[in-house]
């Protein structure tokens, strides 16, 4: 289309201000030196963010999450790698019924994967605690990582399998010589994602968790305190920074190389 | 007997698939399959006391849940906010992918992960952020105060229904927006340059053309944002108050503070059946309406 449509683009401009501006708030206001959140601003202060330092559970709740976080991540994207091959490289009987089970967990509410999982933990006997909570992000951002592989996988080229095989390497040789160079990008892409998933997921660490907070239950523990809420707010800004590097990342990872990681395995091929 | 299997397995691409799938399924069984079957079935037991479970089966707790008005209400009132948070997500984000579909010309995957950044900060910290706008000592409120528009806080913006739709349809905004954009991209220009060119005005095309093409993003939409909408728990909880309350919260309750795991089991599968039922009613209803209108 080569005409222009000003009332459209506007609208769009208005709806990236909706978007954004909510969000915005926090940073602005974990500046702020006051314990309300309204305006107008009472004066700059780099205090909460100081209060930070200070605070033991933050920092319990913060290695909690980032351990949840890693193996997580590294198992959900595991799984998802070899499934998002089997998708994206064979067609085989009940592949639709297995793609739709496999996406499942990120269609359900999450409060059901989460009552569904409490209750088959305390029948068998085990405290909860970490591990669930672990169990319960693996299960849900496996199909996330499966997308974002699968995506990555299919466009490519199974012939440089095919001719690698043929050439005398082994299977072995072939995944971590060919596929696994050609993949990277998507594997590191949906390990980043799946990461800041179970970074940022409440509900299913809100049943699962115990005693053991991870930071998004930390952070609902103090919303509940007034003048806790400074601290919070800090703490959420450096979040949505580290966030959205991480976010950024991966999409940069996405899309880079497809082309170009291609010509270098048919060089070396 | 192994040289056996390796023949099978060179051969088929059934067992190819199935033994790179194991892992997946493998999880998915038992992460949400057995777990879900163990939460059929306590939807079938009696809670005796508080650590007590008689495992009798019984229908009893679904017949609880139908005689509780509070538990009927939650659900209806949470099938309505979501059914209004989809609708208004749809007819908000619509125009957006319409534009960076077809007006955009350079740059349109960074539109587009531009739109979709703010979804991946946390669920939490958005919600809390709305909090910090619509609450009585709020930016809307302290604003129109300061201002001399208001002299009382606005009460309504905060603990309502309100409040969570807003939040929702701030929330779930890149739920829409993607597979509205993929849809809208794949749409071939030359249907809509042929309709223009036989005489439809610019609505009759978009009614005629563009959004029948466009619907199974619209259906992808609303099963996407629907469904785990109807089961949101956050919001409702730091949003809610008592009008704004969701079944969630009840179901949290029963596996919290009231300890009625059976009740909350069987509140969770009827949340469970009621999404399932809406999901097959939406998929025929619009697998219809796309038959009859391209």
């Amino acid at each position: 289309m080569n005409e222009k449509n000003n009332t459209l683009l506007i609208y769009t401009l208005l709806y990236f201000v909706f978007l954004y501006v909510p969000v915005l708030f926090l940073p602005i206001f974990s500046f702020n030196d006051a314990n309300y959140m309204s305006f107008p601003l009472a004066g700059f202060t780099t205090e909460h963010y100081e209060e930070m330092w200070s605070k033991r559970n933050l920092h319990k709740a913060l290695w909690a999450s980032i351990k949840v976080g890693v193996v997580a991540s590294v198992i959900s994207t595991t799984i998802a790698l070899f499934a998002a091959k089997a998708f994206a490289r064979y067609k085989f009987r009940g592949e639709k019924i297995s793609y739709g089970g496999i996406m499942m967990p990120f269609l359900i509410p999450e409060i059901i994967l989460a009552v569904a999982i409490l209750i088959i933990w305390i029948n068998l006997g085990f405290k909860l605690g970490l591990v669930p909570v672990t169990i319960g992000h693996t299960l849900f951002c496996t199909p996330f990582a499966m997308l974002i592989l699968i995506a990555r996988i299919e466009g490519f080229d199974f012939s440089l399998e095919e001719a690698s095989r043929d050439l005398g390497e082994n299977a072995w040789g072939t995944f971590f010589r060919v596929s696994f160079p050609l993949y990277l990008p998507g594997i590191v892409a949906a390990l980043l994602l799946s990461f800041i998933i179970s970074f940022d997921e409440f509900i299913l660490a809100f049943f699962l968790t115990g005693s053991d907070a991870t930071l998004p239950m930390y952070m609902w523990g103090q919303m509940r305190f007034v003048q806790k809420l400074p601290h919070v707010l800090a703490l959420g800004a450096v979040i949505i920074v580290f966030t959205t590097f991480i976010v950024l990342l991966a999409f940069w990872l996405r899309n880079v190389g497809q082309g170009k990681a291609k010509k270098d395995i048919a060089l070396k091929l | 007997m192994i040289g056996y299997w390796k023949k099978v397995y060179a051969k088929n691409d059934n067992v190819k698939a199935y033994t790179l799938l194991s892992p997946a399924l493998i999880l998915i069984i038992l992460a949400m399959v057995v777990p879900m079957a163990l939460m059929l079935s306590f939807s079938m037991f009696t809670q005796v006391n508080m650590m007590e479970i008689d495992y009798t089966f019984t229908f009893q707790r679904y017949i609880d849940f139908f005689q509780k008005n509070l538990l009927v209400t939650l659900l209806i009132k949470s099938i309505k906010i979501s059914f209004l948070v989809t609708l208004i997500t749809l007819i908000t984000a619509y125009p957006v992918c319409y534009y960076i579909a077809f007006y955009v010309k350079k740059n349109k995957m960074l539109w587009l992960v531009l739109l979709t950044l703010p979804f991946w900060t946390s669920y939490l910290l958005r919600v809390f952020s709305w909090k910090i706008i619509l609450g009585t000592k709020g930016v809307i409120n302290s604003s129109l105060i300061n201002a001399g528009i208001l002299s009382e806080p606005l009460t309504f913006l905060m603990y309502s229904e309100t409040a969570v739709v807003i939040t929702l349809t701030h929330a779930w905004a890149a739920f829409a927006l993607l597979p509205l954009y993929v849809s809208l991209e794949k749409i071939d220009f030359s249907f809509i340059e042929a309709g223009r060119d036989l005489g439809l005005s610019r609505f009759e095309v978009f009614w005629k053309i563009t959004f029948p093409l466009s619907l199974p993003g619209v259906i992808g939409a609303i099963l996407i944002i629907f469904i785990p909408t109807v089961g949101d728990y956050v919001t409702p909880a730091l949003l809610g108050g008592t009008d704004g309350r969701m079944l969630s919260n009840m179901i949290q309750a029963y596996f919290g503070k009231i300890n009625n795991i059976p009740l909350g089991a069987a509140s969770a599968t009827i949340m469970l059946t009621t999404v399932i039922l809406i999901t097959i009613i939406v998929s025929n209803v619009t697998k219809r309406l796309t038959q009859r209108l391209t």
